[in-house]
């Protein structure tokens, strides 16, 4: 790979001991993926939940910490996997917020942003068109580079942390333009009209399209989505298929028109009704029991809170009821009275933490959980995985089904 | 022996033995990393363990979190010696980089996951983009 004379001495260990690791660390990845050389990113965005960090990854950022690693650019983190302020009532140990703990202190030692978000493009900085930046989380990296029209690979806690270190990171994949072409190209014919439908839709193209290197393109859309809208949607896509980028004919940047995107050549895949019907059918029906209602993946927007309060107001539910929401979001809610309207009809708000990568097994184990119900199309995916029986409803009849106990 | 050609790949020359399927491999979902044997019932290498072995799978699967899980499995020493894949995934590759594990993919001959049978013996050869099958 091509080095400037700075990223040389990063190597031969000028700088830190920390700067050499993450650069070497950023040249294997690089040669693996044919990156020519390291494009300078202006922002990095790390996953390090517990669970999947363990206590060898909380070693070895402590062990960066020790040697002086600081990050030369902004650099933020992906949600917690324990609420510090409320996890023994939901069965998580003081081993699992121990972990958490030390990451935390190992993290601001390195200078790092403790956001703990997956909707840092709503609530901290968004990136902006032709932004290079090294983001994890797959939801956020979906719409960094659709909506925004920023790039960004998924970037593993690792490389990230490597990029907050070096201020760059290997130019392959998405960083490229001939990668961000569409190389599918589908026709819409069943208008989404709330979040859940935007997460179905996004489900159905993702597990269609299905690998990381492809790029669908999407026409027939007849309304202009919210910021939420194409959160649920992106998120489902990167969940079902892998897919880091989309275009949407007229709506994200890239995308003025299907010739500004290489899509005119492509073949049409129709996407209809029956086949949003056949992705929601495998999660749930009406009379189904509910073991716990979530509302997270990825955390709700004040948007998303003041919407889910509103329908809440005045209600008692039966079920548990856990949401999940940014630190941002959280003080706000708060500030405006959203929360105590919540946890009056007896939901929990947790702040911080995404409920799938807060030990999801675990807590549903220590509950006697298995039959989740939640308007996310991203996290019914991911918990069949993690011994539940997931079912997917609208916001609107999640609240319904909290109060019945079953779905409604 | 048989010299099978390969993209450039990370980690060290390694030596072992194959355990091979025609499936994909998802370091959260299919494995119990805690005994070393794969976990999830529809994985084609169910029950069997992995530890110390050359994995030979089709494609890795998974999240932004599984860059972290080869480090904490390896740390352990309950890990494969080396994954080959047709075709690796961003995030297990980042991981390989940082566990120091042997990873290749994008063989030039075909299909990995028949080329390579479970049992072979197998030198794998990342700087060079080389994997050598010595029992045959």
């Amino acid at each position: 790979m091509k080095l400037t004379h700075e990223e040389r001495a990063m190597l031969a260990g000028e700088m830190s001991e920390p700067v050499r690791w993450a650069i070497d660390h950023q040249l294997k990845v690089g040669r693996m993926f044919d990156a020519v050389d390291l494009v300078p990113v202006s922002q990095s965005h790390m996953m390090a939940d517990p669970e999947s960090v363990g206590d060898a990854g909380v070693d070895f950022m402590e062990r960066l910490a020790d040697q002086g690693a600081r990050v030369a650019i902004p650099m933020i983190t992906d949600p917690r996997g324990v609420d510090l302020d409320y996890y023994r009532p939901l069965g998580q140990t003081e081993e699992m917020a121990d972990i958490d703990r030390r990451t935390i202190a190992a993290c601001e030692r390195m200078g790092i942003l403790m956001t703990n978000t997956c909707i840092n493009y709503q609530t901290v900085m968004s990136p902006v068109l032709g932004d290079h930046v090294a983001f994890g989380d797959t939801g956020v990296v979906i719409y960094t580079n659709s909506v925004c029209g920023a790039r960004s690979n998924y970037e593993g806690g690792p490389s990230a942390l490597a990029a907050g270190l070096t201020g760059r990171t290997p130019r392959y994949g998405l960083h490229l333009d001939e990668r961000r072409r569409a190389t599918r190209r589908f026709r819409v014919e069943a208008q989404p009209r709330e979040l859940t439908d935007w997460g179905v839709l996004g489900a159905v193209i993702g597990r269609r399209a299905g690998s990381y290197w492809e790029v669908p393109f999407i026409e027939g859309i007849d309304v202009v989505p919210t910021s939420d809208d194409l959160k649920h949607f992106g998120a489902a896509m990167a969940s079902y298929g892998s897919i880091p980028l989309f275009h949407i004919e007229g709506i994200t940047p890239e995308a003025p028109s299907a010739d500004a995107i290489g899509a005119d050549a492509l073949d049409i895949e129709r996407v209809t009704e029956a086949d949003l019907d056949a992705l929601r059918s495998g999660f749930g029906s009406p009379g189904d029991k509910v073991d716990v209602v979530v509302f997270a993946a990825p955390q709700l927007s004040l948007v998303e809170m003041q919407q889910l309060a509103r329908y809440s107001e005045g209600k008692r539910f039966v079920s548990p009821v856990i949401v999940c929401t940014s630190p941002q979001v959280y003080a706000d809610a708060m500030r405006m009275k959203l929360v105590e309207a919540l946890e009056a009809a007896g939901a929990k708000v947790l702040q911080g933490t995404c409920f799938y990568n807060q030990y999801a097994r675990e807590i549903g184990e220590a509950n006697g959980w298995t039959r989740l119900l939640s308007n996310s199309a991203k996290i019914v995916n991911i918990l069949g995985g993690y011994g539940y029986q997931p079912a997917l409803a609208s916001m609107q009849r999640c609240v319904d089904s909290a109060m019945a106990g079953e779905i409604v | 022996m048989i010299n099978l050609k390969c993209h450039v790949g990370i980690g060290p020359r390694v030596e072992g033995e194959a355990l091979v399927a025609d499936d994909n491999f998802s370091a959260r979902y299919d494995l119990d990393r805690i005994n070393g044997v794969f976990s999830r019932p529809q994985h084609k290498l169910a029950g069997q363990s992995y530890v110390d072995r050359i994995l030979v799978l089709n494609t890795a699967k998974g999240g932004v979190a599984s860059a972290w899980m080869l480090h904490e499995m390896k740390s352990r020493g309950i890990a494969p010696k080396a994954i080959l894949f047709n075709a690796a995934n961003t995030i297990l590759a980042q991981g390989a980089a940082l566990a120091d594990m042997t990873m290749c993919d994008r063989f030039v001959d075909g299909d990995v996951t028949t080329l390579i049978r479970t049992g072979d013996r197998l030198v794998v050869d990342p700087e060079a983009g080389l994997v050598t099958i010595t029992n045959r």
